[in-house]
């Protein structure tokens, strides 16, 4: 009888606390920082610069969700994670969000129990060369030690692809792109895979990018996206929003530069007001502020302007739009309407 | 225990279970266990409830599904296809192998080293002062990190071997020393039992014949004490137990049809014979001369736990200064010594968890690395992990419990 009464007790004590830890936006708000998991260094997507603030393209994602909530796109708190430490990180609650180059499959949204809120970089998986190896194709490539991030889809597909190809290799298991990066170039691996945007951004550190080459398959589909816990749907729609406001910016036009200008007074195009909060109560469905797509915007600009500030063709790491051109271009990138 | 003469007779009362110390303990061992188990309790019943809360169960399922990744040192059959159980299992086994590994090569330094620091010699004593004082007080993982981001760098790729003026050069034409692994000649069997005729079971022929071997000479050794203390004269053994100890394996390997398998350069790394991988001599390396410098200590302190009476008794009694070691110091040494040896090999199985920072894949890499990961089974795969290192602790301490046993002064 007693015992029933202790474990009744805990049993609310259990619950309850998990009831606190769905209220993410709730508790983002009254902490007044956003703890967003990146990676633990790969430039263009996630790395401190020289100051030791954080930018690229996956923190792009995270201050405009700091900006949105908090309606500051600095208040936010980076916490680096390895392929192997995010999961436990997001699903522990130590991160609101994870924006860190992570591949939406069946089994990390089902299994895991996350919910990736969108596709905010279409990869796939590739590898990196010495062009002295004289290697042109990765079939060639039988009896390769090949330097691989563990915790990864890469190294599931790694396997995959050598054994639907019948050639064999011995991998090398690495936790952080930055020691991925160390053995590749000591010769202690013949080749890196990672995915392919990962590549490119590796090779723009080298000291000599030409001597690598990214050889030409593409051996899997990485949608890549931001990604919270399942089961807090406030959160997961925050953070959803946030990222297509991004991207129905830079379908309408919307840029850091003419943002003051449009959010002034209501324009003639109702998408626009609606998004920047002068007409509707968009801001208000969500728990934000009217003008909270407005901030998310100014903070690092629309989609496309993070894009090409970051790992663009003007960039050291120079990746094409290609499957990340807007869908009125040809590409994939489309977010569902604001209204 | 000693106010007590005339034991209070009569009735138990409630109050005695505190004031009487015939019941004290109890109670008190008593209070303690139910708070243990309701400790345990509130754990459980934490973890289930929220684990119910966030829609996660227990289950250890995903043992038995592939593991989808592939393992670079495997000393079973496995591929990307087997189990996650084989992984595991494949995890188990390089931990045992560098464990033991690492075991023996710093007993072998911890003995040298405490038995030189105690040199008259000055050098050859500060040297091994500096040695002890520098390895044991930098974290081993920093070792680790230091041989083997050492060993990348300096020694060449395999592709530094290719070409008619190679840059680097196998040594002997048998060895290979490149920056991911050293390759040396195996060997195999032509005429052997078994697949192909080089199954496992020949090494085991192998194995048992040298445990033969090793009873034969322990049974030449007992029959020289014998007539020694029957004649006083000891007959030369060591030739006898020589040829027990050689001549048997060399007929069998001859029988066997040993040849060796020599490395060589192809395509981007070199096959044949042996490779002992990057990772784990960096992880070898490192856990001896770690640990070798704990055990140097504790070898030191043994000795000279020796009253020096003793030595110069034995001295006295013309006994030559290895002997004196050997027959005198070693056997009263070892009572001091074995006991913190043996915490000294818990902690090599334990510290070669750090195997992943240089991606060995022990079992914590296996397991409770990618299999956790891929699968999300964090509670399972790390009560399993807990689970194993218990075991192996347990088994480690016991055996060399018995041992020590074996060496302690025997009280009558
Ligand atoms: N998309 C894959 C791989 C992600 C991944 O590990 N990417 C690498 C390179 S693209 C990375 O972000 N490394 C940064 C780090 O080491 O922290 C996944 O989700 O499993």
């Amino acid at each position: 009888m007693k015992n029933t009464v202790f474990f009744g007790a805990l049993a609310v004590a259990g619950l309850s606390a998990g009831a606190a830890a769905a209220g993410t936006l709730d508790d983002v708000k009254a902490r007044g920082t956003l703890n967003c998991g990146v990676t633990t260094g790969l430039v263009g997507f996630a790395a401190p610069d020289a100051n030791g603030v954080w930018e690229g393209f996956d923190v792009g994602i995270c201050r405009a969700v700091a900006a949105a909530v908090l309606g500051d796109a600095d208040a936010v708190e980076f916490i680096p994670t390895t392929g192997k430490t995010r999961f436990t990180a997001l699903a522990s609650g130590e991160i609101d969000m994870l924006a860190r180059n992570t591949t939406w499959t069946f089994s990390r949204d089902v299994d895991l129990k996350f919910e990736f809120v969108g596709i905010n970089y279409y990869d796939g998986q590739g590898f990196l060369a010495p062009k002295a190896l004289g290697v042109t194709s990765a079939k060639d490539l039988d009896g390769a030690t090949v330097c691989v991030q563990t915790g990864t889809t890469t190294e599931l597909n790694l396997a995959d692809f050598f054994r639907a190809n019948n050639i064999s290799y011995e991998p090398v298991p690495i936790e952080t792109n930055a020691e991925g990066q160390q053995q590749y170039l000591a010769g202690a691996c013949d080749t890196y895979t990672t995915d392919a945007s990962g590549l490119a951004a590796t090779r723009a550190t080298f000291e000599n990018p030409g001597d690598h080459i990214l050889l030409p398959e593409i051996i899997s589909k990485e949608p890549l996206g931001p990604l919270v816990r399942h089961g807090d749907n406030d959160w997961g729609d925050t953070v959803r929003w946030t990222l297509n406001a991004l991207i129905t910016a830079e379908e309408l036009g919307v840029t850091s530069a003419n943002i003051e200008e449009l959010a002034a007074a209501p324009t003639n195009n109702p998408e626009i007001n609606r998004l920047l909060g002068t007409a509707g109560e968009l801001g208000a469905m969500l728990g934000l502020e009217p003008n909270w797509a407005m901030m998310a915007i100014k903070a690092g600009g629309n989609y496309g302007e993070l894009f090409e500030k970051n790992i663009g063709e003007n960039t050291p790491i120079g990746l094409a739009r290609g499957l990340n051109a807007m869908w009125t271009e040809g590409g994939l990138i489309y977010s569902p309407p604001f209204r | 225990m000693s106010a007590i003469t005339d034991p209070p007779q009569g009735s138990f009362r409630l109050s005695m279970l505190i004031n009487d110390t015939r019941y004290r303990s109890y109670t008190f061992q008593a209070l303690a266990a139910i708070v243990l188990a309701l400790c345990l309790g509130f754990f459980y019943a934490n973890v289930s409830t929220n684990l119910a809360a966030a829609g996660l169960n227990i289950s250890y399922d995903f043992l038995g599904s592939p593991a989808g990744y592939d393992i670079n040192q495997r000393l079973i059959e496995y591929d990307s296809q087997s189990s996650n159980a084989r992984a595991a299992v494949v995890g188990i086994l390089n931990t045992l192998l560098v464990a033991f590994l690492a075991c023996v090569t710093a007993t072998v330094f911890g003995v040298l080293a405490g038995v030189l620091r105690l040199s008259n010699n000055w050098l050859v004593s500060k040297l091994m002062a500096f040695y002890v004082e520098i390895f044991r007080n930098i974290p081993v993982l920093i070792w680790i990190l230091i041989i083997f981001t050492i060993m990348i760098a300096v020694l060449p790729g395999p592709r530094a071997f290719r070409g008619d003026e190679p840059e680097a050069r196998m040594l002997l034409d048998l060895f290979a020393f490149t920056n991911r692994g050293v390759y040396t000649p195996g060997p195999y069997f032509t005429r052997g039992l078994g697949l192909e005729g080089n199954g496992g079971i020949n090494w085991l022929i192998v194995l048992g014949v040298l445990v033969a071997s090793f009873f034969g000479t322990r049974a030449v050794t007992a029959r020289a004490n014998a007539t020694q203390e029957a004649t006083g004269i000891r007959p030369n053994t060591l030739w006898t137990n020589l040829a027990i100890w050689f001549l048997p394996v060399i007929v069998l390997l001859f029988v066997l049809g040993l040849k060796w398998d020599i490395p060589e350069l192809k395509g981007f790394n070199f096959a044949g014979g042996i490779k002992v991988g990057g990772p784990l001599i960096a992880l070898w390396f490192a856990l001896s001369i770690y640990t070798g410098a704990f055990i140097a200590e504790n070898v030191r302190a043994g000795i000279q736990a020796v009253s020096k009476g003793q030595t110069e008794a034995a001295g006295a009694l013309g006994l030559r200064p290895g002997r004196i070691m050997s027959l005198v110091v070693l056997p009263q040494a070892l009572r001091v010594i074995i006991p913190p040896l043996i915490s000294q090999y818990l902690n090599i199985t334990k510290n070669s968890s750090l195997a992943i920072a240089v991606g060995y894949a022990d079992i914590t890499a296996t397991l409770g690395g990618i299999t956790l990961n891929q699968t999300g089974r964090a509670i399972e795969c790390v009560l399993l992990l807990m689970l194993f290192y218990l075991t192996i602790s347990l088994l480690i301490s016991t055996f060399m419990n018995i041992y020590n046993n074996s060496v302690k002064l025997k009280e009558r």
